[in-house]
Protein backbone atom coordinates (compact mmCIF):
# COMPACT_ATOMS: atom_id res chain seq x y z
CA UNK A 1 0.00 0.00 0.00
CA UNK A 2 2.98 2.66 0.79
CA UNK A 3 4.04 2.00 -3.14
CA UNK A 4 0.70 3.52 -3.84
CA UNK A 5 0.45 6.79 -1.59
CA UNK A 6 3.79 7.48 -1.92
CA UNK A 7 5.11 7.61 -5.54
CA UNK A 8 8.78 8.55 -5.01
CA UNK A 9 11.28 6.64 -7.05
CA UNK A 10 14.91 6.31 -7.49
CA UNK A 11 17.39 8.64 -7.69
CA UNK A 12 15.24 11.53 -6.43
CA UNK A 13 15.07 12.23 -2.32
CA UNK A 14 12.21 14.21 -2.16
CA UNK A 15 9.08 14.63 -4.22
CA UNK A 16 8.78 18.43 -5.65
CA UNK A 17 12.16 17.27 -7.62
CA UNK A 18 10.67 14.33 -9.12
CA UNK A 19 7.88 15.90 -10.10
CA UNK A 20 9.73 19.06 -11.56
CA UNK A 21 12.32 16.36 -13.18
CA UNK A 22 9.51 14.76 -14.81
CA UNK A 23 8.10 18.35 -16.16
CA UNK A 24 11.73 19.61 -17.70
CA UNK A 25 12.15 15.91 -19.14
CA UNK A 26 8.63 16.20 -21.14
CA UNK A 27 9.11 19.77 -21.98
CA UNK A 28 12.32 18.11 -23.50
CA UNK A 29 10.54 15.79 -25.41
CA UNK A 30 8.08 18.08 -27.01
CA UNK A 31 10.58 20.58 -27.68
CA UNK A 32 11.95 17.35 -30.08
CA UNK A 33 8.17 16.97 -31.24
CA UNK A 34 8.21 20.85 -32.09
CA UNK A 35 10.87 20.21 -34.66
CA UNK A 36 9.38 17.21 -35.85
CA UNK A 37 5.95 19.23 -36.72
CA UNK A 38 8.86 21.88 -37.12
CA UNK A 39 9.74 20.33 -40.82
CA UNK A 40 6.57 19.73 -41.91
CA UNK A 41 5.08 23.75 -41.31
CA UNK A 42 8.11 24.52 -42.73
CA UNK A 43 7.30 22.47 -45.93
CA UNK A 44 3.67 23.85 -45.70
CA UNK A 45 4.90 28.10 -45.58
CA UNK A 46 7.64 27.07 -48.79
CA UNK A 47 5.07 26.00 -50.80
CA UNK A 48 2.40 28.30 -50.05
CA UNK A 49 4.75 31.06 -50.72
CA UNK A 50 5.78 29.39 -54.19
CA UNK A 51 2.12 28.21 -55.30
CA UNK A 52 -0.43 30.81 -53.40
CA UNK A 53 -2.90 30.63 -55.82
CA UNK A 54 -2.94 26.51 -55.89
CA UNK A 55 -2.79 26.38 -51.84
CA UNK A 56 -5.99 29.31 -51.92
CA UNK A 57 -7.76 26.55 -54.25
CA UNK A 58 -6.83 23.52 -52.62
CA UNK A 59 -7.89 24.78 -49.13
CA UNK A 60 -11.59 25.22 -50.46
CA UNK A 61 -11.68 22.23 -51.05
CA UNK A 62 -11.51 21.07 -47.41
CA UNK A 63 -14.18 20.78 -45.52
CA UNK A 64 -14.43 23.36 -42.93
CA UNK A 65 -17.12 22.17 -40.87
CA UNK A 66 -15.36 19.44 -39.96
CA UNK A 67 -12.36 21.64 -38.70
CA UNK A 68 -14.34 23.38 -36.80
CA UNK A 69 -16.79 20.59 -35.23
CA UNK A 70 -12.87 18.93 -34.11
CA UNK A 71 -11.38 21.64 -33.31
CA UNK A 72 -14.50 22.22 -30.51
CA UNK A 73 -14.09 18.42 -29.75
CA UNK A 74 -10.24 18.88 -28.65
CA UNK A 75 -10.66 22.41 -26.84
CA UNK A 76 -13.53 20.61 -24.85
CA UNK A 77 -11.43 17.31 -24.18
CA UNK A 78 -8.16 20.09 -22.95
CA UNK A 79 -10.87 21.40 -20.40
CA UNK A 80 -11.18 18.15 -18.84
CA UNK A 81 -7.58 17.05 -18.87
CA UNK A 82 -6.57 20.57 -17.36
CA UNK A 83 -9.67 19.62 -14.55
CA UNK A 84 -8.08 16.17 -14.40
CA UNK A 85 -4.65 17.88 -13.96
CA UNK A 86 -5.40 20.00 -11.23
CA UNK A 87 -7.75 17.92 -9.33
CA UNK A 88 -5.83 14.23 -9.18
CA UNK A 89 -3.16 16.13 -6.65
CA UNK A 90 -5.81 17.20 -4.73
CA UNK A 91 -7.77 13.61 -4.27
CA UNK A 92 -10.48 14.47 -6.53
CA UNK A 93 -10.71 10.22 -7.81
CA UNK A 94 -13.96 11.01 -9.36
CA UNK A 95 -12.82 14.11 -10.96
CA UNK A 96 -9.81 12.14 -12.18
CA UNK A 97 -11.74 9.05 -13.45
CA UNK A 98 -14.88 10.80 -15.28
CA UNK A 99 -12.40 13.37 -16.56
CA UNK A 100 -10.64 10.85 -17.92
CA UNK A 101 -13.48 8.99 -19.61
CA UNK A 102 -14.36 12.11 -21.03
CA UNK A 103 -10.92 13.23 -22.67
CA UNK A 104 -10.96 9.88 -24.02
CA UNK A 105 -14.53 9.85 -25.80
CA UNK A 106 -13.62 13.14 -27.10
CA UNK A 107 -10.53 12.41 -28.61
CA UNK A 108 -12.44 9.05 -30.48
CA UNK A 109 -15.31 11.77 -31.75
CA UNK A 110 -12.27 13.52 -33.07
CA UNK A 111 -11.31 10.65 -34.33
CA UNK A 112 -14.68 9.50 -35.96
CA UNK A 113 -15.22 12.94 -37.25
CA UNK A 114 -11.64 12.68 -39.17
CA UNK A 115 -12.74 8.99 -40.51
CA UNK A 116 -16.14 10.84 -41.78
CA UNK A 117 -13.84 13.42 -43.14
CA UNK A 118 -10.99 11.40 -44.82
CA UNK A 119 -14.22 9.13 -46.30
CA UNK A 120 -15.46 12.00 -47.94
CA UNK A 121 -12.03 13.16 -49.35
CA UNK A 122 -11.20 9.87 -50.66
CA UNK A 123 -14.91 10.15 -52.39
CA UNK A 124 -14.40 13.39 -53.55
CA UNK A 125 -10.70 12.02 -55.27
CA UNK A 126 -8.96 14.28 -52.77
CA UNK A 127 -5.37 11.94 -53.17
CA UNK A 128 -2.53 12.89 -54.41
CA UNK A 129 -1.96 11.08 -57.67
CA UNK A 130 -3.37 10.35 -61.42
CA UNK A 131 -7.06 11.60 -62.15
CA UNK A 132 -6.69 14.48 -59.29
CA UNK A 133 -9.85 16.93 -59.95
CA UNK A 134 -7.79 19.77 -58.85
CA UNK A 135 -5.92 22.40 -61.12
CA UNK A 136 -2.77 23.81 -60.94
CA UNK A 137 -1.41 21.02 -59.89
CA UNK A 138 0.71 22.20 -57.14
CA UNK A 139 -2.54 21.74 -55.58
CA UNK A 140 -1.42 18.05 -55.02
CA UNK A 141 1.12 19.49 -52.73
CA UNK A 142 -1.30 21.19 -50.39
CA UNK A 143 -3.01 17.71 -50.17
CA UNK A 144 -0.32 15.31 -49.58
CA UNK A 145 0.64 18.29 -46.68
CA UNK A 146 -2.84 17.84 -45.40
CA UNK A 147 -2.55 13.74 -45.26
CA UNK A 148 0.54 13.70 -43.82
CA UNK A 149 -0.33 16.56 -41.03
CA UNK A 150 -3.47 15.24 -40.05
CA UNK A 151 -2.82 11.65 -40.40
CA UNK A 152 0.28 12.22 -38.09
CA UNK A 153 -1.55 14.08 -35.78
CA UNK A 154 -4.12 11.87 -35.35
CA UNK A 155 -1.58 8.89 -34.62
CA UNK A 156 -0.64 11.52 -31.67
CA UNK A 157 -4.30 11.44 -30.67
CA UNK A 158 -4.54 8.11 -30.78
CA UNK A 159 -1.42 7.32 -28.93
CA UNK A 160 -2.82 9.86 -26.41
CA UNK A 161 -6.63 8.10 -25.98
CA UNK A 162 -4.67 4.65 -25.10
CA UNK A 163 -2.59 6.33 -22.76
CA UNK A 164 -5.29 8.36 -20.60
CA UNK A 165 -7.32 4.86 -20.91
CA UNK A 166 -4.27 3.11 -19.34
CA UNK A 167 -3.90 5.87 -16.60
CA UNK A 168 -7.45 5.79 -16.23
CA UNK A 169 -8.02 1.51 -15.48
CA UNK A 170 -4.60 1.90 -13.12
CA UNK A 171 -6.06 4.40 -11.18
CA UNK A 172 -9.38 2.74 -10.76
CA UNK A 173 -7.84 -0.25 -9.76
CA UNK A 174 -5.94 1.92 -7.40
CA UNK A 175 -2.63 0.72 -9.25
CA UNK A 176 -1.58 4.89 -9.46
CA UNK A 177 -1.68 6.79 -6.94
CA UNK A 178 -3.73 9.95 -7.55
CA UNK A 179 -0.95 12.47 -7.26
CA UNK A 180 1.46 10.70 -9.51
CA UNK A 181 3.36 12.58 -11.93
CA UNK A 182 2.69 10.53 -14.70
CA UNK A 183 -1.19 12.44 -14.48
CA UNK A 184 0.73 15.47 -15.08
CA UNK A 185 2.57 14.38 -18.03
CA UNK A 186 -0.53 12.69 -19.85
CA UNK A 187 -1.90 16.30 -19.63
CA UNK A 188 1.09 17.48 -20.83
CA UNK A 189 1.30 15.29 -23.95
CA UNK A 190 -2.94 15.92 -24.38
CA UNK A 191 -2.59 19.74 -24.73
CA UNK A 192 0.30 19.69 -26.98
CA UNK A 193 -1.35 17.44 -29.17
CA UNK A 194 -4.15 19.84 -28.90
CA UNK A 195 -1.48 22.91 -29.99
CA UNK A 196 -0.76 20.89 -33.16
CA UNK A 197 -4.49 21.04 -33.77
CA UNK A 198 -4.50 24.70 -33.28
CA UNK A 199 -2.01 25.36 -35.61
CA UNK A 200 -3.28 22.99 -38.21
CA UNK A 201 -6.78 24.43 -38.41
CA UNK A 202 -5.88 27.84 -39.47
CA UNK A 203 -3.29 26.03 -42.15
CA UNK A 204 -5.50 23.75 -43.54
CA UNK A 205 -9.38 25.44 -43.12
CA UNK A 206 -9.25 28.79 -42.96
CA UNK A 207 -6.61 31.13 -44.62
CA UNK A 208 -8.50 33.21 -47.42
CA UNK A 209 -10.88 30.64 -47.65
CA UNK A 210 -13.59 33.25 -48.48
CA UNK B 1 -13.22 24.08 -0.84
CA UNK B 2 -14.00 27.49 -2.76
CA UNK B 3 -10.49 28.08 -3.68
CA UNK B 4 -10.32 24.52 -5.15
CA UNK B 5 -13.77 24.33 -7.34
CA UNK B 6 -12.19 27.53 -9.01
CA UNK B 7 -8.21 26.06 -9.40
CA UNK B 8 -10.20 22.71 -10.60
CA UNK B 9 -12.82 23.77 -12.77
CA UNK B 10 -13.56 27.57 -12.94
CA UNK B 11 -10.12 28.44 -14.36
CA UNK B 12 -10.06 25.89 -16.69
CA UNK B 13 -13.91 26.81 -17.70
CA UNK B 14 -12.34 30.53 -18.31
CA UNK B 15 -9.80 29.03 -20.55
CA UNK B 16 -12.38 26.77 -22.43
CA UNK B 17 -14.24 30.09 -23.06
CA UNK B 18 -11.60 32.16 -24.25
CA UNK B 19 -10.50 29.48 -26.43
CA UNK B 20 -14.20 29.30 -27.94
CA UNK B 21 -14.12 32.75 -28.50
CA UNK B 22 -11.00 32.74 -30.21
CA UNK B 23 -12.06 30.16 -32.54
CA UNK B 24 -15.56 32.51 -33.39
CA UNK B 25 -12.82 35.74 -34.00
CA UNK B 26 -10.24 33.87 -35.94
CA UNK B 27 -13.29 32.57 -38.37
CA UNK B 28 -15.18 35.94 -38.39
CA UNK B 29 -11.76 37.11 -39.40
CA UNK B 30 -11.24 34.68 -42.92
CA UNK B 31 -14.61 35.26 -43.48
CA UNK B 32 -14.40 39.07 -43.83
CA UNK B 33 -11.87 38.11 -46.64
CA UNK B 34 -9.70 41.28 -45.62
CA UNK B 35 -6.66 39.35 -47.69
CA UNK B 36 -3.24 39.40 -46.49
CA UNK B 37 -4.72 40.56 -42.93
CA UNK B 38 -6.96 38.23 -42.68
CA UNK B 39 -3.70 35.92 -42.56
CA UNK B 40 -1.89 37.66 -40.09
CA UNK B 41 -4.86 37.41 -38.27
CA UNK B 42 -5.74 33.80 -38.01
CA UNK B 43 -1.82 33.08 -37.50
CA UNK B 44 -2.08 36.06 -34.36
CA UNK B 45 -5.39 34.06 -33.00
CA UNK B 46 -3.25 30.30 -33.19
CA UNK B 47 -0.56 31.84 -31.35
CA UNK B 48 -2.56 33.65 -28.92
CA UNK B 49 -4.77 30.26 -28.23
CA UNK B 50 -1.18 28.49 -27.86
CA UNK B 51 0.03 30.42 -25.90
CA UNK B 52 -3.45 30.21 -23.12
CA UNK B 53 -3.00 26.37 -23.63
CA UNK B 54 0.83 26.54 -22.67
CA UNK B 55 -0.08 28.84 -20.05
CA UNK B 56 -3.52 27.93 -18.23
CA UNK B 57 -4.26 24.73 -19.42
CA UNK B 58 -0.47 23.05 -19.62
CA UNK B 59 0.51 25.16 -16.12
CA UNK B 60 3.31 27.44 -17.29
CA UNK B 61 2.32 30.03 -15.68
CA UNK B 62 3.22 28.41 -12.39
CA UNK B 63 6.13 26.47 -13.21
CA UNK B 64 9.45 26.79 -12.68
CA UNK B 65 11.49 29.18 -14.50
CA UNK B 66 13.91 25.52 -15.64
CA UNK B 67 10.61 24.18 -16.88
CA UNK B 68 9.60 27.45 -18.67
CA UNK B 69 12.99 27.38 -20.51
CA UNK B 70 12.72 24.31 -21.97
CA UNK B 71 9.21 24.65 -23.11
CA UNK B 72 10.67 27.62 -25.24
CA UNK B 73 13.19 25.35 -26.36
CA UNK B 74 11.65 23.76 -29.28
CA UNK B 75 10.27 27.33 -30.47
CA UNK B 76 14.02 29.08 -30.00
CA UNK B 77 14.91 26.74 -32.35
CA UNK B 78 11.70 26.72 -34.91
CA UNK B 79 12.30 30.21 -35.69
CA UNK B 80 16.39 29.46 -36.50
CA UNK B 81 14.90 26.72 -39.35
CA UNK B 82 11.85 29.61 -40.30
CA UNK B 83 14.16 32.60 -40.32
CA UNK B 84 17.04 30.81 -42.14
CA UNK B 85 14.49 29.40 -45.00
CA UNK B 86 12.78 32.75 -45.39
CA UNK B 87 16.02 34.00 -45.59
CA UNK B 88 16.56 32.35 -48.99
CA UNK B 89 13.38 31.70 -50.29
CA UNK B 90 12.20 35.58 -49.73
CA UNK B 91 15.30 37.27 -51.90
CA UNK B 92 14.88 34.69 -54.79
Amino acid sequence: MTAVSVPLREPWEDFRRQKEAVSFGFWVFIASEVMFFGGLLLAYAVNRHLHLEAFQTALRNTDIIYGIINTVLLMTSSFFMTAVVRGAPRGMRRTTLWGLSLCALLGIAFLVVKGIEYHDDIAKGLVPGVGFPLRPYATQIFFALYWIMTGVHAIHLLVGIGIVLTIETMVARRRMPLNSPTIEVAGLYWHFVDIIWMLLFPLLYLLERW
Amino acid sequence: MTRTIVHVWIAPAAGLLGLLAMLAATIAAAHASLGALSVIINLLIAGLSIGMIAIVFMNLGRSSTLVRLASIAGVFWLVFLFALTAGDYLTR
